[in-house]
């Protein structure tokens, strides 16, 4: 037994809040779903085994070797995923600042908090490899299994990842908090976290296009220009790439930086935790004055009371807009692709097209959650004088006036370029948007928007539904754009899709 | 159920003389619910917000922003009315629920523990709004944990038990069904509902 207020304690304490945390979320509190869980997971496990063996088969065979190609792209893929750790890190360290909780409790006890705070930086660390892992693992494994055991040092490469991530979010947020204060410093946090997660393959895409007109940013790594800049193989710069590789030096060498960049973190920061969380917690929030509002009031409909509310709101928060704008940031590569190819018949028209659809359907389903289940009057709407078939309407006009204003440029310029692709995306677009906001429809749970990130997590169905109706649309769009027949088959699987969310919806039920 | 939010499983519900199930809308447009948590938007402002709820009940223009104007000063918020409501206390939260209930100017007001929450001041104006709304004609409807309140303030009073209306009228007529002469309504719920939980046990 661990003395109370102990460090192994707390990280017994935080232990289990977690894991009560984690099984809420896969279970929804029904424990008989746990075996249905369990088998789903070695399901889903064995198929990314099988789909990593494919990928990486032709690899092996080839034999991997530490050439400059492939310490480039190694190091690309390893800034990728960090990236994406990051992004994660900022998230969970903010929400460690801002999140109260049993902040207050613990912070009034005479209990030491900083040993609480090591242990939620470790935490913070520990979720980012987690994830990682979980990605990695089936590639790790096959290449462990087909190449050679030492591809297994990759687990501890990933785990410095973590270690080192965790580090520089602690690092960030305290930057972040001493410049801007506490006041700024969560949206701020949020903004960088949302930015940092796409910002890195966006740029690495749009280079890739600019330079070799290609979407694929490793066809670029592997041109001649970029291995000629490159230093040599023995340069300390492809140390992570080396660890990824499982070489045992290089993967001892990364795991000690790590170790000692979150210790540093840990020790420098974890004083500061509490009073950063306190100075969170007691910041009034700024009074905004509205500038430029509306000094009388304007005759409106109730429709358009309620569709320019939706846009006001959305309008005015950073987070919320940052969050559901994000995929907005993946048209940046396709914009780059249309305005280079402006003016040329080029059958890189055709690979914009599903992305176009795609992320339509996806900004759809993240607008439409807001305005639907992320209403915060919700029973003031509902007490009001109109037709609750009018509010819906309302809602879902507010949704695709959004879209339409974000994807209309794309339709435009495409439909210059090229009128028949621009057919099939406007088509892809409508059927995708309209596809996402009927399942946001279906699935409705009142929520409040502050939540908006947990939206994946309250009906995975929906999550699911919503994931592959997108993908199925945008498969069809991009075989119509090809004048194909065979568009027919992923349109009508993204039909069954709809279909089948709508039969299993608790709204028909 | 009378605001709209619920459907009766039978029943009828009269609100003025208009049958609220066979035209809601209808009966929507003179009822206003203000609930114990302000349903109102951080990112706007009062002023932004009473607009929106007068385009929601179809008041127009000039007619709502000349009574909203009217309300925020009565409620001391005429210098916060171009401030967005995410850093307002809770009492300030209230009033502009409070406003934009009466924006469209209901004959009906159902308000849920209205002054939870409120500081003295503000739980003060409330009351006075509510006793002036009685005085001009209209009904308000009060639910309240706090029984001194609802003994100083009501008319008529109904006492909920489980989910039950189990006894209504004013205070006196009260008193005479729970047995007591001159107690307190605090005395007179307490002898009601404990005989309620004794009838179900």
């Amino acid at each position: 037994m661990s003395t109370a207020g102990s460090l192994v304690w707390f990280a017994r304490h935080e232990l289990r809040l977690a894991w009560r945390d984690w099984t809420t979320l896969l279970t929804a509190g029904n424990r008989r779903r746990v075996r249905i869980i369990a088998i789903a997971i070695l399901v889903v496990a064995a198929l990314m085994h099988l789909i990593a063996y494919a990928m990486l088969s032709d690899f092996i065979k080839e034999g991997v070797q530490a050439d400059k190609a492939t310490l480039l792209s190694l190091t690309v893929s390893a800034l990728l995923v960090w990236s994406v750790m990051l992004s994660q890190a900022l998230e969970s360290v903010t929400r460690a600042f801002y999140a109260r909780a049993d902040l207050d409790l613990i912070l009034a006890s005479p209990a030491d908090a900083r040993k609480l705070f090591m242990v939620r930086i470790a935490a913070i660390a520990v979720a980012a490899i987690g994830m990682a892992v979980l990605i990695a693992a089936p590639f790790i494994n096959i290449m462990a299994l087909c190449d050679s055991p030492r591809w297994l040092g990759t687990y501890v490469t990933a785990l410095a990842m973590g270690l080192a991530a965790a580090a520089a979010a602690v690092a960030l947020v305290e930057f972040l908090f001493r410049t801007l204060g506490p006041k700024r410093t969560r949206i701020a946090a949020q903004v960088v976290a949302a930015i940092i997660g796409a910002a890195f393959v966006i740029g690495l895409q749009t280079a890739a296009i600019l330079s070799a007109g290609t979407i694929s940013r490793f066809q670029v790594l592997q041109s001649d220009v970029v291995l000629s800049v490159v230093p040599g193989t023995d340069s300390l710069l492809w140390l992570p790439a080396r660890a990824l590789l499982g070489e045992p030096a290089a993967v001892v060498i990364f795991l000690v930086f790590a170790i000692a960049a979150l210790v540093t973190a840990i020790v420098v920061f974890s004083a500061r935790f509490g009073a950063n969380a306190l100075a969170a917690g007691t910041a009034t929030r700024p009074s905004t004055r509205q500038q430029g509002g509306g000094q009388r009031f304007r005759p409106v409909s109730q429709t358009r009371a309620l569709r320019e509310k939706e846009w006001k709101l959305l309008r005015r928060d950073p987070w919320l807009l940052s969050q559901s704008l994000l995929q907005v940031l993946y048209l940046v590569p396709p914009a780059v692709l249309l305005w280079q190819s402006f003016g040329a018949r080029h059958a890189a028209f055709i690979l914009i097209v599903p992305i176009l659809v795609m992320a339509a359907g996806q900004l759809a389903g993240g607008l439409a959650w807001l305005a639907i289940s992320g209403e915060d009057a919700a029973d003031l709407i509902a007490s009001a004088p109109i037709a609750p078939r009018a509010i819906t309407r309302a809602k879902v006009e507010a949704v695709i006036g959004a879209v339409a204003l974000i994807f209309l440029p794309f339709l435009i310029a495409l439909a210059i370029a090229a009128p028949r692709e621009a057919l099939a995306t406007a088509a892809g677009i409508l059927v995708a948007a309209g596809g996402a906001t009927a399942i946001q429809l279906w699935f409705r749970v009142q929520a409040k928007r502050s939540h908006f990130r947990r939206r994946q997590t309250s009906s995975r169905l929906a999550t699911f539904a919503e994931a592959f109706s997108s993908i199925g649309w945008a498969a069809a769009a991009a075989l119509a754009a090809s004048a194909t027949w065979l568009a027919l088959i992923p349109a009508f699987l993204a039909a069954a899709v709809l279909t089948g969310a709508w039969l299993a919806s608790p709204t028909r039920a | 159920m009378v605001a709209g939010l619920l459907k009766p499983d039978a029943g009828a519900i009269s609100i003025f003389g208009i049958d609220a199930l066979e035209n809601p809308t209808a009966a929507k447009q003179i009822v206003a619910w203000v609930s114990d948590e302000p349903m109102i938007y951080e990112r706007l402002t009062p002023f932004e917000f009473l607009e929106f709820v007068a385009g929601l009940w179809g008041v127009d223009a000039k007619l709502a922003e000349a009574r909203a104007r009217d309300l925020l000063a009565w409620l001391d918020l005429t210098p916060h009315m171009h401030e967005r409501c995410e850093g307002f206390s809770k009492g300030m939260r209230q009033k502009v629920a409070l406003a934009s209930a009466l924006v469209h100017d209901p004959r009906l007001i159902i308000l849920d523990e209205p002054l939870t929450g409120l500081d003295a001041g503000s739980a003060r104006l409330v009351k006075e709004v509510m006793r002036e709304r009685v005085r001009r004609g209209d009904t308000v409807i009060m639910t309240t944990h706090i029984l001194e309140v609802a003994e100083r303030m009501a008319d008529r009073i109904g006492v909920m038990a489980h989910g039950r209306l189990i006894a209504e009228g004013t205070l006196d007529e009260l008193r005479r069904q729970a047995g007591q002469g001159g107690t307190s309504l605090e005395d007179t719920f307490l002898t009601l509902t404990a005989a309620d939980s004794a009838d179900l046990l």
